[in-house]
């Protein structure tokens, strides 16, 4: 499947601040890459660590917009291919002094798709 | 609602409680405060908290204009990163303002609502950019009007950065003609931004020199470019929403698009004040930097008045935090802190100054020796009171400052020939040997670090050149004085320097120099890059830094039975094509020998409109590139082309350069086309440690550059061709060795081949040849390559012919994406930032 970039599925409403996006199967991200999804209007990277967990980070690099979901991963750390600033891929803090990427819940369901948690922010057009 | 909090847990809990001591401000001198408390053993006896305003971990502010003009990037300017904090249990609080201290219950109350309680205070608040009076400063809400800037913190920085890099700014008014406003004016004019420059005193930096010194630093700043006006005050902001100019009392108004106000500064004692703390110029503190008749509260910094003098530059505040540790632990209460003698050296504007003291002669019997040379932007004074130096100003020549700045630090005698002071003319001058270098001489002047405190690193146990600047921090501000610390090092350690072991490593990731890790690569069979980590590195753990040059080496290694892992990749090599700084790629198409056809043209315009490409450039080595395609499109763009890759991106052999030759040309003697195109038919797509540039010129005339590529070859007469090696035209320059002369084509492919192999196999990871040639020596390439004197040349060929054939074309991918999503987008949704369309 090409995933899309723009949409996800939307499914079921968590308490209050969270909701679950279904992004897919976990197939379309290749071992030890990342790739990036549209969730909500905003851009979500998904890497898939070679030990087969997911992590999630916002996709933009802070310092200068670069598409963090090119980077290049470990199973700490994601370097942004613009200017090698390096992100924690568990908490989101830089070590090389940019400010921080805002991390996302996400995991694997019973299913093979890669499910996200994506915290709801009011105001946002999504029903 | 605020509540009292827990003292924060360390790592020390259950053993006897610690203290608490509390920071506020995260600036250098609190930072640098807590590092001195914790070098005299402060984490056992305290839990240390810090607030700081910024939402950073703390940066070193002097090199705020090297951010500005380009020259570093704001990541390396941090001094400790927030892995810092954590690594010393210290818990920081960034991004949140104190607003009062109550010294009586001892408690810190901060913006956010928290109350935190404190045994030891140290304020460390800083200053912040004066605004003069102004009109039109402020919007009617009260903020600072859009496009006017202060030059303070990384913040300011960025956003000074942002505005002048917007197509449409075009002009900048800098306020204030003293370090900080030159500093500005000279990095946003790195930025292509007409500068101008309005100070109020009656010359620039008035503050550091008199009225000759200031007419000559204004010269050399004119010839940048840069305009000045002197004696006159901005009385206003012009524009409505946004600035539109400025009015001068006296003079026209100036248009511009951005106000960059650096006026001085002046220090943060609001809390001071709001807490009944002793304020007058700024908080008044004891030798001890204890605040006046306060217990437990001490202070340090831009913030403090000692003994009447408040101070503004970064040396002082070394002294004062190494004083106020000795007190707050109790290392040594005998310690104080008498005043510092300032002396500034600093490269202002690209423009070496230096000065210390007085400006000019004050008594009449004060000598004043001038030497002024304004065509080179040359001016030296000095002045002499009673046979001692009390003041000097040096401008575009700082030879002699290591050797002034002692003189007026310790009252030294003078040569009775006053010359000598500013002239190598047989007195100490700047070769004055690393031995005769006074123990307080100050080795680096952004982190304030004297020979005495390097050796005593060496003494201690830090014998190697990156472990004596790690325990003193010398050479990391701007690094100019990274060659002196070296000297004082291997001089400290009396020629027992030990080089770093991890400068050796092939890729950070793996303790293996080049020939180990090759070694056991082979020993162990190793044939993926994933395969190398489990295998040699530590704890088995990947290395993302590491994964690109191991990749490389693999694929040299064993070309064909190389098992390649995609993530291993640097995006470049991914996706066939040079990522951008908009995250879109460019694309060029193969053009061997930089020759092309009626139909390639044809092709390559036709396929530039269909995906209206926005910007079609030629390269510095005579390619066609196609800038801004969207990483999505990029099957698409190469099915279009139907051309392979022109190896734009990778390290790798890129391309070869040629002039004409002898078909067209009257005075080519060599067919410089064809024998470029067959170098580059040959040798496309090869890895390499760094990438390789090469050139062919048809005569001696070089019109292709070649004695300054990777691989330059030039025909002369006779039909012999010269093979250099090792040239560079880039970020360093230098003209390549001549490793040969030979008779014919063939030998030169050959040679080219195994000088190319022998640097894949011996050159560190990222070495280009203008570093690997001067490495190992010209003579010994020679030998190798030309004279076979190791024996090695036929394995050298042979693996060279390996490479060659396991060749293929990346393009043709293209068709069939290896990875899934490999040519998904990455971009955000709103692309930012946009790269201007031509």
């Amino acid at each position: 499947m090409s995933a899309d970039t723009t949409g996800a599925n939307h499914v079921g409403t968590e308490p209050v601040s969270t909701k679950s996006h279904v992004l897919g199967p976990v197939d379309q991200i290749p071992f030890g890459e990342g790739r990036a999804f549209g969730v909500d209007g905003e851009q979500v990277a998904v890497f898939r660590l070679r030990d087969g967990s997911l992590r999630a980070l916002s996709a933009v690099c802070p310092h200068r917009g670069g598409p963090i979901a090119d980077g290049t991963i470990d199973l700490q750390v994601v370097i942004c291919p613009l200017h090698q600033h390096a992100f924690s891929l568990e908490s989101g803090c830089s070590s090389t002094g940019a400010e921080p990427l805002r991390t996302y819940g996400v995991q694997e369901d019973a299913e093979q798709n890669i499910v996200l948690a994506y915290p709801h922010i009011s105001g946002n057009s999504l029903a | 609602m605020t509540s009292v909090l827990d003292r924060p847990q360390g790592r020390h809990s259950g053993a006897a409680p610690r203290r608490r001591l509390v920071v506020v401000g995260n600036g250098m001198a609190g930072a640098r405060a807590v590092e001195e408390v914790l070098a005299r053993g402060g984490a056992d006896q305290f839990a240390i908290t810090m607030f700081g305003d910024e939402p950073y971990g703390n940066y070193n502010r002097i090199m705020l204009s090297h951010v500005l003009s380009g020259e570093e990037s704001d990541a390396d300017i941090f001094l400790n990163a927030l892995s810092w904090y954590r690594e010393n249990s210290i818990t920081l609080h960034a991004g949140v303002r104190v607003d009062r201290i109550d010294k009586f219950t001892k408690h810190v109350f901060s913006d956010d609502g928290r109350v935190t309680p404190y045994d030891t205070l140290i304020i460390a608040t800083g200053s912040r950019s004066h605004m003069p009076p102004m009109d039109g400063l402020y919007t009617p809400g009260g903020s600072v009007k859009n496009g006017v800037f202060g030059f303070r913190t990384i913040d300011d920085t960025r956003r000074m950065v942002q505005h002048a890099q917007q197509e449409h700014h075009r002009r900048a008014v800098v306020i204030g003609g003293g370090l900080l406003g030159l500093e500005a004016a000279y990095g946003l004019k790195s930025h292509g931004i007409e500068v101008e420059v309005v100070h109020s005193g009656g010359h620039l930096m008035n503050a550091q020199m008199g009225p000759d010194g200031g007419a000559v630093l204004r010269r050399s700043v004119e010839a940048l470019g840069i305009r000045v006006h002197t004696s006159s005050r901005t009385t206003a902001v012009l524009g409505t929403d946004r600035v539109s100019g400025v009015s001068l009392r006296d003079r026209d108004d100036i248009a511009c698009d951005m106000v960059v106000v650096a006026a001085g500064i002046r220090p943060n004692v609001d809390v001071a004040v709001l807490s009944g703390l002793p304020v007058e110029r700024a908080i008044v503190v004891d030798d001890r930097l204890m605040v006046q008749d306060e217990d437990e509260i001490y202070a340090v910094g831009e913030c403090v008045q000692h003994r009447g003098e408040v101070y503004g530059l970064v040396a002082p505040l070394w002294e004062q935090a190494v004083v106020l540790a000795n007190h707050v632990t109790g290392a040594d209460t005998s310690a104080a802190y008498l005043g510092s003698r300032t002396a500034t050296k600093l490269k202002v504007a690209g423009v070496d100054v230096a000065s210390m003291g007085l400006h000019g002669p004050e008594l009449d019997t004060d000598e004043h020796i001038v030497f002024s040379e304004p065509s080179r932007g040359v001016f030296k004074s000095i002045v002499v009171r009673d046979n001692k130096m009390v003041g000097a100003t040096l401008l575009g020549d700082s030879r002699k400052v290591a050797y002034l700045t002692q003189a007026y630090d310790r009252g030294l005698p003078l040569p009775e020939e006053r010359i000598a002071l500013m002239f190598d003319v047989g007195g100490p001058g700047e070769d004055v040997g690393v031995a005769e270098l006074d123990d307080g001489a100050q080795v680096c002047n952004c982190n304030g670090v004297s020979k005495k405190a390097l050796v005593d690193a060496v003494k201690g146990g830090c014998t190697s050149v990156s472990g004596a600047m790690d325990a003193t921090r010398a050479g990391k501000g701007c690094g100019s004085c990274k060659l002196l610390v070296r000297q004082v090092v291997e001089w400290a350690a009396d020629g027992a320097v030990e080089e770093d072991p991890a400068a050796s490593y092939y890729v950070p990731g793996i303790p293996l120099d080049k020939p180990s890790l090759m070694a056991a690569i082979q020993k162990l069979g190793l044939r993926s890059v994933s395969q190398v980590f489990t295998a040699l590195a530590p704890g088995s753990a990947e290395d993302a830094k590491s994964k690109m040059g191991l990749a490389s080496l693999l694929k040299m290694m064993l070309a064909d039975r190389y098992i390649d892992e995609r993530d291993a990749r640097f995006i470049n090599d991914r996706v066939h094509a040079n990522i951008q700084r908009d995250g879109t790629f460019s694309v060029v198409p193969q053009m061997k020998g930089g020759v092309t056809s009626v139909q390639q043209l044809r092709r390559i315009a036709d396929v530039a409109e269909k995906h209206k490409v926005p910007l079609i450039k030629l390269t510095g080595g005579q390619r066609i590139d196609l800038l801004g395609i969207p990483k999505e499109d990029l099957p698409q763009v190469w099915a279009d082309l139907d051309m392979p890759s022109g190896y734009a991106y990778g390290k790798s052999f890129r391309t070869v350069k040629t002039c004409v030759g002898k078909d067209f040309c009257r005075y080519g003697t060599g067919d410089s086309t064809k024998l470029g195109i067959e170098i580059e038919s040959r040798f496309q797509g090869i890895e390499s440690p760094a990438k390789l540039k090469l050139a062919v010129s048809g005569c001696p005339r070089n019109c292709a550059e070649s004695l300054v590529k990777d691989v330059g070859v030039v025909a002369v007469e006779g039909g012999r061709w010269e093979l250099y090696v090792g040239g560079a035209a880039g970020a360093h320059i230098r003209k390549g060795d001549l490793l040969a002369t030979v008779d014919d084509p063939e030998e030169v492919k050959l040679l080219t081949g195994r000088f190319m192999q022998y640097y894949r196999e011996q050159a560190n990871w990222l070495e280009r040849t203008y570093a690997f040639v001067p490495r190992v020596g010209i003579e010994h390439l020679r030998a190798v390559i030309v004279e076979d004197s190791e024996g090695i040349a036929a394995q050298l060929d042979a693996a060279m012919q390996a490479a060659v054939d396991s060749y293929v074309d990346p393009w043709s991918e293209r068709d069939d994406p290896l990875t899934p999503g490999q040519f998904r987008t990455s971009l955000p949704l709103t692309v930012l930032p946009q790269v201007p369309v031509r």
